[in-house]
């Protein structure tokens, strides 16, 4: 509790040295800044400024759906690495190792251009997208599930088989309940990744948050100003999201009693 | 007494070059308390962790009820079986009450209402009805035991596995986890209990068994084990044990 305390601390103190400093920049710069770009106030700057925002929709929905899939696929990769099936296992290892090797924009460019030739079927964008992200994070997913799964005692295995609970009973009622509280940490931090890496989409056209800050940045020629905007952007979208890990994490210890 | 119910022949268990195992043979009566005692690494878990099956054995065959345990069958016999752990091994991020009743629901097929009722009675069989709710971690070390002992009732299993079930208990809790035991073998339950409570064992105990090295050294009434054991190990092992 008090290590919770602390790190509530911390993260208070530096959203407010954020703060100061963001706002040191603005004010102290301002002179050769061109704000009217973004300035609410103008209804030109107000265009853009919303402009910019609508592609918050998107970026939420594309990391979503990502993470969800991936953390999908990426415990069935656990499962598959921890099974007494050699060939499972044999899955689990080639899976994890070609997956982590790609870059995430090669994946990105691969799935797009590249797929479509191969099956012969138009993805589009949003699913382009959402593929390369949940396949790009999935590997990751899958070592942490692995990890995860592997803390939770072999007592517990014993006890569950002992009252001949099924492998997915156990998996369901037993293990991953336990697992998934001590991994949430982790997990909280791959929610963050992939928000961030939704970022790379941008290349394939998707109309996200970058790619808009990109298309604006070509016809009003103030990179500094738009990708400033955009920096706060992610910068508020990953606060939430770790608030509300972070929220989720003190209602499941609070759960345990341990 | 009539009728075997665990027949277990010639089996060897080896963990890498340790023998657990050599040659075992043993078979238990339907209703039989048998206490199985000896020094440490003898074998003893093994044995009652190999007719669970949480251990394969590597030679050799057990039958529980009839049935001989493989990798196909083992489910089917497993739940005639009930296993008491000494670490209790309860599921702690669930409250008593869905300890008990998760076997019941999702093995037995049994409502919520059915399954609650029957962990509400054999909670009061060991003596813990008004601890439903709370968690593992609150309970003390006797009261987790003695949920784990309901926990595997709840199956109704035809018989129960003991694994030094008291051994990782503080002493003032011993007696009560005993206690619920003593009664469960007056109810007629077929017993194996690894233990070396030797009071128990003069009071519930069909037959003594003693192991060493992976093997049964000695099998007796209880009277006839403590007052005349056979063999020099036994006879050592049982003046270790109750000499002081």
């Amino acid at each position: 509790m008090r290590v919770a305390v602390r790190q509530d601390d911390i993260a208070r103190r530096a959203r407010w040295v954020g703060t100061v400093l963001v706002l040191a920049l603005l004010g102290g710069c301002s002179a050769n800044w061109g704000w009217y770009v973004v300035d609410p106030t103008k209804a030109s700057g107000q265009t853009n400024l919303l402009f910019l925002i609508g592609g918050l929709k998107y970026t939420i929905l594309l990391s979503v759906v990502s993470i969800l899939i991936s953390v999908l696929i990426g415990l069935l990769i656990a499962l598959a690495g921890l099974s007494a099936n050699r060939f499972l296992r044999g899955v689990n290892r080639v899976y994890v190792e070609f997956v982590r090797a790609i870059p995430l924009l090669v994946l990105i460019l691969w799935v797009y251009y590249g797929l479509p030739e191969l099956v012969g079927l138009n993805l589009g964008v949003f699913w382009a997208g959402v593929i390369a992200l949940a396949v790009g994070d999935s590997a990751f997913q899958a070592e942490i599930f692995r990890a995860g799964i592997q803390s939770v005692g072999r007592g517990q295995l014993e006890a569950a088989r002992s009252i001949s609970l099924s492998y997915w009973d156990t998996m369901r009622y037993i293990v991953l309940p336990q697992a998934i509280r001590r991994i949430l940490p982790a997990l909280g931090n791959q929610f963050v990744y992939v928000l961030k890496m939704s970022s790379l989409v941008s290349v394939i056209g998707m109309q996200e948050l970058t790619r808009r800050a990109n298309e604006l940045v070509v016809t009003e020629y103030r990179a500094l100003e738009i990708y400033s905007v955009l920096v706060l952007e992610y910068l508020v979208l990953i606060l939430i999201v770790s608030a509300g890990v972070r929220r989720l994490e003190r209602r499941m210890r609070a759960d345990e009693r341990e | 007494m009539s009728g075997t119910v665990i027949e277990v022949r010639d089996v060897v268990k080896t963990f890498g070059e340790f023998r657990a195992l050599n040659a075992v043979s043993m078979g238990v009566a339907a209703g039989e308390k048998i206490v199985v005692c000896g020094p440490s690494g003898s074998g003893k878990s093994t044995l009652i962790r190999c007719i669970n099956r949480l251990e394969t054995h590597d030679a050799g065959r057990i039958e529980v009820e009839g049935i001989e345990l493989t990798d196909k069958t083992a489910d089917q016999a497993r739940r005639e079986v009930g296993m008491v752990f000494q670490q209790f091994n309860l599921f702690p991020h669930l409250t008593v009450l869905r300890n008990l009743t998760l076997g019941p629901m999702r093995v037995r097929g049994l409502s919520q209402a059915d399954a609650e009722a029957r962990a509400m009675e054999y909670l009061g069989r060991v003596r813990i009805p008004e601890q439903a709710e709370k968690f593992p971690s609150q309970l003390s070390g006797g009261q987790q035991q003695r949920v784990a002992i309901a926990r595997a009732l709840c199956m109704e299993p035809r018989i129960m596995l003991f694994d030094e079930p008291t051994s990782a208990l503080d002493p003032e809790m011993i007696a009560e986890v005993l206690d619920v035991m003593v009664e469960l073998a007056q109810s007629g339950m077929t017993m194996i209990v690894v233990t070396h409570e030797m009071g128990f064992a003069k009071r519930v105990a069909d037959r003594m068994v003693f192991m060493d090295k992976g093997e049964i050294v000695e099998t007796a009434p209880p009277e006839e084990f403590f007052s005349a054991p056979e063999t020099e190990r036994c006879q050592k092992f049982l003046q270790q044990i109750l000499g002081h």
